[in-house]
């Protein structure tokens, strides 16, 4: 009986809502928690999986050796690769393609890959206008492991404790 | 020119003089309206911890009008079902209402378009006529989500339209007057402690409550219950007829401030004694009027329906007849030495 009178003159003195305006003007002036985010970025782990890039040695080779496990392990059948002998009679691939609009960013190509050619870079803004321009070629990937080795590299080696 | 002096003829002066105060009225309203909406978010925002608009102009405060210019240019789709007259019609009306409704609403003492002596009547017509833009916007979308939302909304304005009517009336009681410059009037006094929210200080929660519903904002945006009806009325509206939609709602918000700060809280009238009275008082009583109205948007989780109803009829309904009955006896039989009862005109 006390309980529900109790109840009664809480619900006519709006105590609930005086309540959470006390709540409600506590947070008001907490610090807030948005990051601008163009002009601010949140913290990506190490393995975060981007971009993808083809890199290369730092003498300037190619990485990729045209095994085609990458190919192989693809759930989404998005990675194409040909490959014949180059003059000098090492194995590369004359054509690597990834369908970015049918990855899923698993990672699998990157694990696969037994000499750390194709990663997923730490590179999330990609996003282009027209659906063709995410077909990306052999030389696009390259082109963005060069711009993004240093990053790719220090990933590799701050994830490598844990594999 | 010869038409024009026989069409309004003496009066050609007056009309001017009419149509210059309307265009003020309308155009520094929609102005403040503009920085309202974007106070709107920016304390939704900040009671969650994030930011809010900050990006047009300087902390953001242009937003509002990127946002108009947006609607504008954008394409207006008509779904191929609509009723095309009463599709576009719908949004024309509750703009319309909204607007008109302004004439009556006096910021300083004598600074009213029309000093309408049933004013408050006037109002309360108006306002019964908003929902008429949402019923014909849910019914001439031919589409059952808008068609929900619709039918919501009419019950919801007609259910809380009783209760407010009801603690006007209260009001009118004390004042014994229509007119909202006489009830601002009959306030004057001893600052802040003659007002009208300390003898009628259930009415002020009840009517604060009353124009949430009656405007459909959070916790009573059932219309529109993005949850469930996606948006309710306001599903197949883009562009245009959706800026005039919301432009529409958000001046009733603010025309419910106006009314709590003339039925409750003095209008212009200066809170402290030593203090002049003018329109900034008035400003600011609608500025903390909306500033609460947002918090209720930002606190207040969202009623269901059957509960919305109950509260309507079953608590506020009895509620505010019930005071209407008590302030009428104070008045008739001068209980609390006349403090219920400062008659400005007739008696």
């Amino acid at each position: 009986m006390t309980v529900t009178v109790n109840k009664v003159i809480k619900r006519f003195l709006l105590a609930d809502f005086f309540g959470a305006f006390g709540t409600g003007m506590k947070y008001f002036f907490r610090p807030k928690a948005t990051i601008n985010y163009p002009h601010e970025k949140g913290p990506l782990s190490p393995r975060f999986r981007g971009e993808h890039a083809l890199r290369r040695y730092p003498n300037g080779e190619e990485r990729c050796i045209a095994c085609k496990l990458c190919e192989a392990i693809c759930p989404a059948q998005a990675i194409t690769i040909d490959a014949e002998p180059r003059e000098d009679g090492s194995r590369r691939t004359t054509r690597y393609d990834i369908d970015m609009t049918k990855c899923i960013f698993c990672g699998y190509c990157q694990e696969a890959c037994p000499v750390d050619a194709i990663v997923e870079g730490p590179n999330f803004e990609y996003a282009t206008e027209t659906r063709e321009e995410l077909f990306y070629d052999k030389d696009k990937l390259l082109e963005n492991g060069a711009r993004w080795e240093a990053e790719i590299a220090m990933n590799i080696q701050l994830d490598a404790p844990y594999r | 020119m010869e038409f024009m002096t026989d069409v309004f003829g003496f009066y050609f002066g007056t009309f001017l003089v009419i149509l210059g105060q309307s265009l003020l009225v309308i155009v520094l309203i929609l102005v403040a309206l503009a920085f309202l909406m974007y106070a709107d978010r920016k304390i939704w925002a900040a009671v969650q911890m994030r930011k809010g608009p900050n990006m047009v102009g300087v902390f953001g405060l242009l937003q509002s009008f990127a946002d108009f210019i947006k609607y504008i240019v954008k394409e207006v789709v008509v779904p191929a079902g609509a009723d095309k007259p009463v599709f576009f019609l719908a949004p024309m009306l509750t703009f319309i209402f909204a607007v008109v409704a302004w004439v009556v609403i006096p910021f300083n003492d004598g600074w009213v378009v029309s000093d309408l002596n049933v004013g408050v009547l006037y109002i309360f017509a108006i306002g019964s006529l908003e929902v008429y833009g949402v019923i014909m916007g849910g019914w001439a979308s031919n589409s059952k989500y808008p068609f929900l939302g619709a039918l919501r909304s009419t019950a919801q304005m007609i259910s809380y339209e009783v209760s407010i009517g009801f603690i006007i009336v209260g009001v009118l009681l004390s004042t014994g007057s229509l007119n909202f410059t006489a009830i601002v009037q009959a306030q004057a006094g001893y600052g802040a402690l003659s007002w009208y929210w300390l003898p009628h200080l259930p009415m002020v929660a009840l009517f604060f409550i009353s124009a949430l519903a009656e405007t459909n904002r959070p916790p009573f945006d059932l219309p529109e219950a993005e949850a469930e009806l996606v948006a309710g009325y306001q599903v197949e509206y883009s562009a245009t007829p959706f800026l005039l939609y919301m432009i529409g709602e958000l001046m009733a918000v603010v025309l419910m401030t106006a009314l709590l700060t003339i039925l409750f809280f003095g209008g212009w009238l200066s809170p402290v004694s030593w203090l002049p009275d003018g329109i900034h008082w008035f400003i600011l009583k609608m500025v903390f009027w909306f500033f609460m109205f947002a918090m209720a948007k930002a606190l207040v989780p969202r009623y269901r329906y059957d509960q919305l109803m109950r509260l309507g009829w079953k608590v506020f309904l009895p509620l505010s007849l019930g005071w209407v009955v008590f302030v009428a006896a104070a008045a008739q039989f001068e209980w609390f030495g006349g403090f219920y009862v400062r008659w400005a005109v007739g008696g």
